[in-house]
């Protein structure tokens, strides 16, 4: 049946009509509340309090959902909500990387509050079609497609008789469905979730573009903490929004030649610069795997190494070569010339329910290629394109996915688990044809993957309290904190990236701190004044992306000439300023450099109070599996065997000589645990919290954000 | 001996930039390199001498995903 026909089937629960509205200098200056539960449809106001205080996007995200939920709210419980927002910046062309959205929910992995940041043009067309937020609340009774109009100012929630599951199914079928022509498709955009959002814990959001040149839709993911599972427990089939007329002033900004200027120079530094320097316009962020590799940052083997002899198979040249379409212009927003969401075309799929089907992959990022590949010992890139296929359309994020594989095949190949527990896939390093099942097993919803589905939190209480596991031994290996898998870098020798990883307030996904070769490599920040310093500024830095819709690459993956002598290289002080220049420009306000790092401390501190009122974030909450600092097994001291007899002697003062392995390990355990602890220290109070990780009352005064309830939450342990 | 980026590394006859490089394996096209506090151009790398004592920096501008 075609999409037209489908449509037909749809039974109409709601219809609400509003006024078009007109983003002005940023923002629409109202949000849109949808209650599944009694299909409520209603307009709410964004106050100047909320522009103030949480600026927009995840700002606004966490807001709303602060007051949806209670201390005790679960992940599946109806008040739970997700919410998508741009923010002031999101939809300006003249900029690259202007068209994120992000999203927000309460995660089923963490119990916390989750966001991601993703591409596509929902968020931005949302804001064009009259809303700065959509806020969804509640549950349907049976599957319901939302579907707002921007240009007809109507919202329409549809039951639907759509049978498919999976996001690229769903994304196409949607696609063809509400647009009213082929030109109208590049004005539709569909989030929908996937299959295995029905069976795991690990479920992404899909959120579309339609690519004009290949006439095809391209999907790109919200993928961390589970929020394709809160999706299809609320019983949403897709959401779709509708807005025809995209141009540069859309947002009327208040001085639109000061954002012209700032993209100016950036376009030129792109075109300049990026074949000498990332090479994003030829394989995106995977131009980093073998720089991962050669530095000895490549997780391998859930993470007991950095490095492979094989990593050449999968080096970025050889998805450039033969996989990757060059030449393509491949924005996931208007104007963005970084150009970095690459895909293969044409690709044959090998296995599954779309064997033989040729399609089009979007990736591989580097996190599909070091996850799914190196982690688990797969040097193969047809593996690595095809599971990153299937990892996109059934809905399944690919980093929790490769990390929890990985966790399965050392649990595997230490007989902690095996082939009758695993319902016969062998599962160890570098089956790929095991990994695969396993992944398809999540979309049925059958055998070992709805157990790996539940993620390695769950799996570690499963394997201890099942089959008699050591828990130490699965505390130590299981790369996962406040319950969400690690992403894809080795932080062993860089004590920031530790902490860049467990200070985190959603878990460790790097996207707030990313400081290994700082740290590590350059040597930069020696001490742990410098340390905490490094881990006040980036995380700061990193969450303003979040608040105004913008992506982080074309920060500091493209770098300016003036960088060189600049003061601090690595802030990419050029960039920084055209960030400032860009928020004055859209939303007339007059901030700087210093203020900006408020905002984002603003919204910072209240996500740290958020997960405080939900009976977490605290000291206790940081604490982070060994893997990620030190080697836990022999095998992995002798890798590096040299390197850590030398740090012995050199920090520690203690001959290694005569002593066995074990005892070796267990001297530089002691003083790696000893350094976080420390780290954690100098972090905090560089921070303004106390020393078990609350904010404390004058932090919150200072930045404006003392508000009665955030007080409230943080009281009792201050 | 010489330092790189605050650390020791043993000096020798004939160093330069780009022998440092490739000795430490500092692939990523992304650097700044500054000698004794002097910025170096790439194409000063194999003409510029690195003596004993020297302090070296090679900062590395990457910052992850």
């Amino acid at each position: 049946m075609n999409a037209k026909e489908v449509l037909k089937g749809h039974k109409s629960l709601a219809e609400f009509r509003y006024e078009l509205g007109q983003v002005e200098k940023g923002y629409t200056n109202r949000s849109l509340y949808i209650n599944l539960s009694d299909n409520k449809v209603e307009s709410k106001p964004v106050t100047d309090m909320m522009k103030e205080k949480f600026t927009g996007g995840k700002g606004f995200g966490l807001w709303y959902l602060w007051n949806a939920v209670r201390p005790e709210t679960k992940w599946n419980d109806p008040e739970n909500e997700i919410v998508i927002s741009s923010g002031p910046l999101g939809g300006i062309t003249q900029y690259p990387g202007s068209g994120k959205s992000l999203v927000v929910t309460i995660s089923p992995l963490t119990g916390l509050v989750i966001d991601s940041n993703v591409g596509g043009y929902f968020g931005p067309l949302l804001k064009f079609a009259g809303w700065d937020a959509l806020e969804v609340q509640g549950k349907a009774e049976k599957d319901v497609v939302i579907f707002i109009d921007g240009n007809e100012g109507t919202v329409k929630i549809e039951e639907t008789p759509i049978e498919e599951k999976d996001g690229h199914q769903i994304g196409e079928m949607l696609t063809e469905m509400y647009a009213e022509s082929e030109d109208d498709k590049r004005n539709i955009s569909v989030v929908t979730a996937g299959s295995a959002g029905e069976h795991t814990l690990i479920g992404l959001l899909n959120f579309t573009f339609y690519d004009v040149r290949r006439k095809v839709v391209r999907l790109k993911q919200a993928g961390r903490g589970g929020i394709g599972t809160v999706f299809k427990d609320k019983n949403i089939k897709a959401l779709v929004v509708r807005f025809r007329g995209v141009k540069g002033d859309l947002n009327h900004p208040s001085d639109i030649s000061r954002i012209n200027k700032a993209g100016v120079r950036l376009h030129k530094e792109i075109c300049k610069f990026d074949d000498v320097q990332n090479k994003m316009r030829q394989i995106g962020t995977a131009n980093i795997i073998e720089v991962m590799d050669e530095y000895d940052l490549l997780p391998v083997h859930n993470y007991k190494y950095g490095s492979h002899p094989d990593t050449y198979k999968i080096a970025s040249n050889v998805f450039i070569e033969k996989y990757i379409t060059q030449g393509k212009p491949d924005g996931c927003w208007y104007g963005c010339s970084l150009s970095c969401a690459k895909a293969a075309d044409h690709f044959e799929i090998k296995t599954g329910p779309y064997r033989g089907q040729f399609v089009t992959v979007d990736g591989p990022e580097y996190e599909n290629a070091a996850g799914l590949g190196a982690n688990c010992g797969i040097f193969d890139p047809q593996y690595i394109l095809e599971s990153n296929f299937y990892c996109d359309t059934y809905g399944v994020d690919t980093i929790s996915f490769g990390t929890i594989t990985a966790f399965a095949m050392e649990c595997y190949e230490n007989g902690i688990i095996n082939k009758e527990i695993t319902g016969g896939l062998e599962l160890n390093f570098g089956n790929a044809e095991a990994a695969m099942e396993l992944l398809h097993q999540m979309s049925r919803g059958e055998g070992f993957g709805l157990i790996a589905g539940q993620g390695i939190r769950r799996m570690k209480r499963l394997f201890v309290e099942a089959y008699g596991a050591d828990p130490k031994f699965l505390q130590d290996i299981g790369m996962e904190q406040k319950g969400l898998e690690y992403s894809e870098y080795l932080p062993k020798e860089s004590l920031a990236q530790q902490g860049g990883y467990g200070l985190t307030n959603k878990g460790p996904q790097h996207d707030e701190a990313w400081l290994i070769f700082m740290d590590m490599v350059n040597n930069q920040i020696p001490t742990f004044e410098d340390k905490a310093e490094a881990l006040h500024y980036f995380p700061m830095f990193r969450t303003w992306f979040g608040l105004n819709g913008l992506c982080k690459l074309p920060w500091n993956d493209i770098v300016p000439e003036s960088n060189s002598s600049a003061l601090e290289p690595a802030k990419i002080p050029e960039h920084v300023q055209n960030y400032v220049d860009l928020f004055n420009g859209v939303t007339g306000r007059v901030i700087d450099k210093e203020e900006l790092i408020r905002q984002s401390e603003r919204v910072y501190n209240f996500q740290r109070v958020f997960n405080i009122r939900m009976g977490h974030g605290k000291r206790e909450d940081d604490k982070i599996p060994y893997r990620s600092a030190g080697p836990v097994t022999v095998e992995e001291y002798e890798s590096r065997r040299e390197r850590y007899d030398q740090q012995l002697i050199e920090l520690l003062g203690y001959n290694p000589e005569g002593r066995t392995t074990e005892e070796k390990i267990a001297v530089l355990r002691r003083h790696r645990e000893d350094q976080y602890e420390k780290l954690i220290d100098a972090v905090y109070a560089r921070r303004g919290w106390n020393n078990n990780g609350i904010p404390k009352i004058n932090t919150l005064e200072m930045l404006g954000i003392d508000l009665p309830e955030v007080i409230e939450a943080v009281q009792p342990y201050l | 001996m010489i330092k790189v980026n605050g650390r020791d590394f043993e000096w020798q006859e004939g160093l330069t930039v780009a022998k440092l490089l490739e000795k430490k394996r500092y692939t990523y096209p992304k650097i700044i390199v500054k000698v004794n506090e002097r910025l170096i151009n790439k194409q000063q790398y194999v003409s510029t001498v690195i003596y004993d004592g020297d302090d070296v920096k090679v900062i590395h501008l990457l910052a992850g995903g």
